[in-house]
């Protein structure tokens, strides 16, 4: 039996997120920085799956959240590998140096 | 202390630890700091799953982020050679900015969802199933495709990340034993026939002079 | 009975003709174009001396059947079909006669062209859209035929294409005969309207029901529907037979081969107007107004038209000329109501001026296409049968008593003399005086190209180039083939004999029948008819005429200016310079419509092209949407910094005004 509301999760995975949208203002130029955030705003979500889906009794919130970290896992993998390989390239991971798509 | 005590004290505890967590990933100075202290906000998020009987994927955190992910973070951290200074230019200049458009997003969310959300009680218990039963009865039948299709995102994603990081090394020399086995003796000797004596052209010599 | 297969194969032969000697390169080769072309065009040419012998002699009635249904709309059926009355016959006959003596003739005149399988299939192609013309019985039938001709006519023109001047005169024929066809297809429209049917039959036999019809065009102005009718129609005939003032395009037209000179613009596609006109005569007779404007026009072809002929140096242009005039003759007649007179005239004036034209061409052979007569002169010795028949040609088209011109010619002068309807007077002078013009010109021609001195040199080195001979022949002139030759003396027979036994029936015996018409107000013939008392008193009392002795006044002008007395002829120029101008300017026709209508296209394409195409569409819509874009962009890609936080704070941002609009709209 769960004594928690569902408003404590929610308020929780909100501040997790907000905190995330915040290190992004401030970490703007370090790339790991703004992939950490990421996952932590994947976290928020994740934690907002899993309650809603515990509170509604479906499971389809937790398969949902098996699925992200599924794609996240992947992604920060792929992220990772890119930001190896631009640091071969370029040797900096600083995104104010990295304006090659600028006009 | 009873059972609903103990549950919301735990609850307040992770989400504690959890939240000053995540602001440690935030304003870390250090990279690696930032991230075992993001290993700390997993982990306490992992607990906070596990107090809403979702055990499976509390445990599937933990091992997939907490001993997979994040430790390929700590790798590619530590393995990369970063100057961390000149990207932490800019940090207090953006700090409000940053505290702001979080502060105004959390009001926002908490005014959409959370006030909604304050009276929703517990919906039903499965009682007497296993989170894990439960979990797995939807994944294997109703969500069966996108389950494998799950599996071969990851599987292009370690393919994906092998090939970005992987670099040929041109200018390296190896064996190639393939090429050894097959060789033969004609590559190896030349055979050249040749008069036993030659003859020198009369004329030749002269024409060939050097001019100086 | 006229057989319905019989006129079948009489049309179809000339086309079976073009399309073989036109499609077929290698498999029919040179002569076998010209002798598949020449073989359906005699075939033609028998069946309609079958067809003439059945309806005179025969007493074969009428034909008038649709061979096959066309198309049906509504109401209105056009069918294919052939209307072959005694009008048709003459002219079946006339056409195929004269295509057959210019094919024969064509066989050696442009025996060394490369276009020569090209050029037979042309003309038996236009044989063909002739036959259409004269057999129609609707009016559809006959503006496909006329269009077919006008088409043909152009290829012809512009037969040596990679002339600049002969393209340019077959756009400009092909250009002024559109005025004259969409007159004309203005009138077919007007005939539809009027009768629901554009079956000649059907609308013949309500044509009196026109007279009292009104129609408003312009409000509040009701015309006579009769009238507009027969005035939208003679559009079409002034564009096709160059009557002023559509007849800029025929002199032009004589940059085509000389065959083609003959056949379409002196004997057959040029009389279409003609016989058009004659075959609308139950219309024509409804509008007195109508007719008077035929007269007048027709009138002032006829006479200042002939005055241009006087100061043209170029052989065949002063035939043209004449061929305008005499043309005019014929519009006279029609505008007298003397229909049958003017289809005789068409008659005779098909025989000699196809001969003059051809004999023209056998001159043009023999000096190595030297066109211009201040370099030919006393040519008679060197090619004796040309020389001779041209003057029988000559003295036909001045109407010396006896030959065929005479006969005709006099006729229209005594019947506009009769006539009384509105501008008769006028065209009685003109056609007076016309006559004078004519003998001027001709004998003019005659003098300057075969007598006098010789005015070419001979060099045998000389390299003839097409463009400045200035009388210069690498080899002497010499009489023609016979190719050439024979269709002249086949030509110039009836040139000089056919008026005698065709005038009485033809002209005073109602020959016609009921394929001509005319109310019995207007029937100057019929009076005519009461004095004539055969061909042998019209040729003896003609020497106290008038006419005879206008004709031999300019026989007499021209012997002293032109044989006796050459220096006079540029003494006068000059002594009249201003009129000596404005004929050899053709009273500046040319000039005003290439200012007005030419330049003023120009001008308005000018407009359409910077304005509406460079302008609107190229530069507003084209290049303006382009241009749009590119000022833009380059104002946007200032957002496009690169950064990857910009980009990560804009997302940012559009979310919390989402989720701020969320919250204070969605909630309610």
């Amino acid at each position: 039996m769960i004594a928690i509301p569902l408003s404590w999760y929610i308020v929780f995975a909100t501040v997790l997120f907000c905190i995330a949208i915040a290190g992004i203002f401030i970490n703007r130029k370090n790339v790991i920085v703004l992939l950490m955030c990421i996952e932590l705003m994947l976290l928020a979500v994740n934690t907002n799956f899993v309650a809603f889906s515990r509170f509604l009794g479906n499971p389809d919130g937790q398969v949902f959240v098996f699925f992200i970290l599924t794609v996240a896992a992947a992604e920060s993998a792929i992220g990772l590998a890119i930001v190896v390989l631009m640091f071969r390239n370029r040797r900096t991971i600083n995104v104010g140096e990295i304006d090659s798509l600028r006009y | 202390m009873n059972h609903a005590t103990l549950q919301m004290v735990c609850f307040i505890v992770f989400a504690v630890v959890a939240v000053g967590a995540a602001l440690a990933v935030v304003a870390a100075k250090n990279t690696v700091h930032g991230v075992l202290a993001l290993v700390l906000t997993f982990f306490s998020t992992a607990c906070i799953w596990m107090l809403a009987e979702a055990e499976f994927l509390s445990l599937a955190l933990v091992v997939v982020y907490v001993g997979a992910v994040m430790v390929l973070f700590l790798f590619v951290v530590m393995m990369l050679d970063i100057d961390m200074e000149p990207m932490r230019e800019g940090f207090i200049k953006h700090l409000p900015l940053g505290i702001g458009a979080a502060a105004i997003m959390l009001i926002e969310m908490l005014g959409i969802i959370g006030v909604r959300a304050l009276n929703v009680q517990p919906g039903l218990n499965p009682a007497g199933v296993s989170n894990i039963k439960w979990l797995g009865e939807a994944l294997f039948t109703r969500f069966l495709l996108p389950f494998e299709i799950a599996a071969l995102i990851l599987t292009v994603g370690l393919v994906a990340a092998v090939v970005l990081a992987l670099r040929v090394r041109t200018f390296s020399k190896r064996q190639n034993p393939a090429k050894q086995s097959a060789v033969r003796a004609g590559s190896r000797v030349r055979m050249v026939k040749m008069a036993a004596v030659a003859q020198v052209p009369a004329s030749a010599p002269a024409s060939e002079e050097p001019q100086a | 009975m006229i057989s319905q297969n019989l006129l079948i194969v009489l049309a179809a032969a000339p086309l079976a003709g073009a399309l073989i000697a036109g499609l077929g390169r290698k498999q029919v080769g040179r002569a076998g174009a010209a002798a598949i072309a020449t073989i359906s065009v005699a075939l033609s040419f028998a069946l309609s001396c079958v067809v003439f012998y059945q309806l005179v002699w025969g007493g074969a009635p009428v034909f008038n059947h649709d061979v096959y249904t066309w198309l049906e709309v509504g109401k209105l059926s056009i069918g294919i079909g052939f209307l072959v009355d005694r009008l048709t016959a003459l002219m079946l006959v006339v056409v195929t006669f004269v295509s057959l003596m210019v094919h024969i003739y064509t066989i050696g005149y442009m025996r060394d062209d490369p276009g020569f399988q090209r050029f037979f299939a042309y003309i038996a192609l236009f044989t063909f859209s002739m036959l259409m013309l004269v057999l129609a019985n609707n009016f559809l039938q006959l503006f496909v035929g006329w269009e077919l001709v006008g088409l043909v006519s152009y290829l012809l023109i512009g037969f040596w294409f990679d002339r600049p001047t002969a393209s340019a005169a077959a756009l400009k024929a092909f250009l002024v005969n559109r005025v004259g066809d969409f007159g004309f297809i203005l009138g077919i429209a007007a005939v539809l309207y009027a009768f629901h049917t554009l079956d000649y039959s059907a609308v013949f036999a309500q044509a009196p029901s026109l007279s009292g019809r009104t129609i408003e065009v312009v409000g509040g102005h009701p015309w006579s529907l009769a009238t507009l009718i027969c005035l939208l129609l003679f559009v079409g005939a002034c564009g096709k037979s160059a009557q002023v003032p559509l007849h800029v395009w025929l002199p032009d037209s004589m940059e085509g081969p000389t065959p083609i000179s003959a056949l379409i613009h002196a004997a057959t596609m040029v009389t279409a107007g003609i016989f058009m006109v004659a075959r609308m005569s139950p219309l024509y007779e409804m509008s007195p107004t109508a007719l008077s404007v035929v007269l007048i026009v027709g009138a002032t072809t006829a006479f200042f038209m002939g005055l241009v002929g006087i100061v043209q140096n170029d052989i065949k242009r002063v035939i043209a000329y004449s061929t305008l005039s005499q043309l005019g003759y014929m519009v006279v007649a029609l505008g007298v109501s003397a229909y049958a007179a003017g289809i005789f005239h068409l008659m005779t004036h098909a025989f000699f001026k196809a001969l003059l034209f051809l004999g023209a061409g056998s001159v043009i052979v023999a000096m190595h296409h030297e066109q211009d007569m201040r370099y030919m002169g006393g040519l008679r010795k060197r090619m004796p049968i040309t020389w001779i028949t041209m003057w029988i040609g000559s003295l036909a088209l001045v109407a010396t008593p006896g030959f065929s011109g005479f006969f005709s010619k006099d006729t229209i002068i005594d019947a506009v003399g009769e006539s009384h309807i509105f501008g008769s007077t006028y065209a009685y002078w003109c056609v007076l005086l016309g006559v004078f013009v004519t003998a001027l010109y001709t004998f003019r021609l005659m003098y300057m190209t075969f007598h006098g001195k010789e005015r070419f040199k001979v060099e045998h080195g000389a390299h003839a180039s097409h463009d400045h001979h200035q009388g210069l022949l690498s080899h002497a002139p010499k009489e023609s083939p016979w190719v050439i030759t024979l269709p002249l003396v086949l030509l110039a027979i009836p040139s000089v004999i056919i008026g005698w036994f065709t005038i009485k029936p033809l002209l005073y015996g109602n020959w016609f029948g009921s394929a001509i018409k005319v109310l019995p107000q207007h029937d100057v013939l019929a009076k005519m008819g009461e004095e004539f008392h055969g061909t042998g008193a019209m040729f003896w009392h003609s020497f106290t005429t008038a006419p005879f002795w206008i004709a031999f006044a300019g026989f007499a002008v021209a012997t002293y200016v032109y044989l006796i007395n050459p220096q006079l002829a540029d003494r006068a120029a000059r002594m009249f310079l201003p009129l000596y101008r404005m004929l050899t300017r053709k009273f500046w026709v040319d000039e005003v419509y290439y200012n007005l209508f030419a330049r003023g296209g120009l001008k308005l394409g000018r407009v359409f092209w910077k304005g509406g195409d460079a302008g609107l569409i190229d530069g507003a819509m084209v290049n303006g949407s382009a241009a749009v874009v590119e000022r833009s962009s380059r104002v946007f890609r200032r957002l496009q910094t690169g950064y990857l936080y910009h980009y990560a704070f804009a997302m940012i941002l559009g979310l919390i005004l989402l989720l701020g609009g969320l919250w204070y709209w969605g909630l309610h």
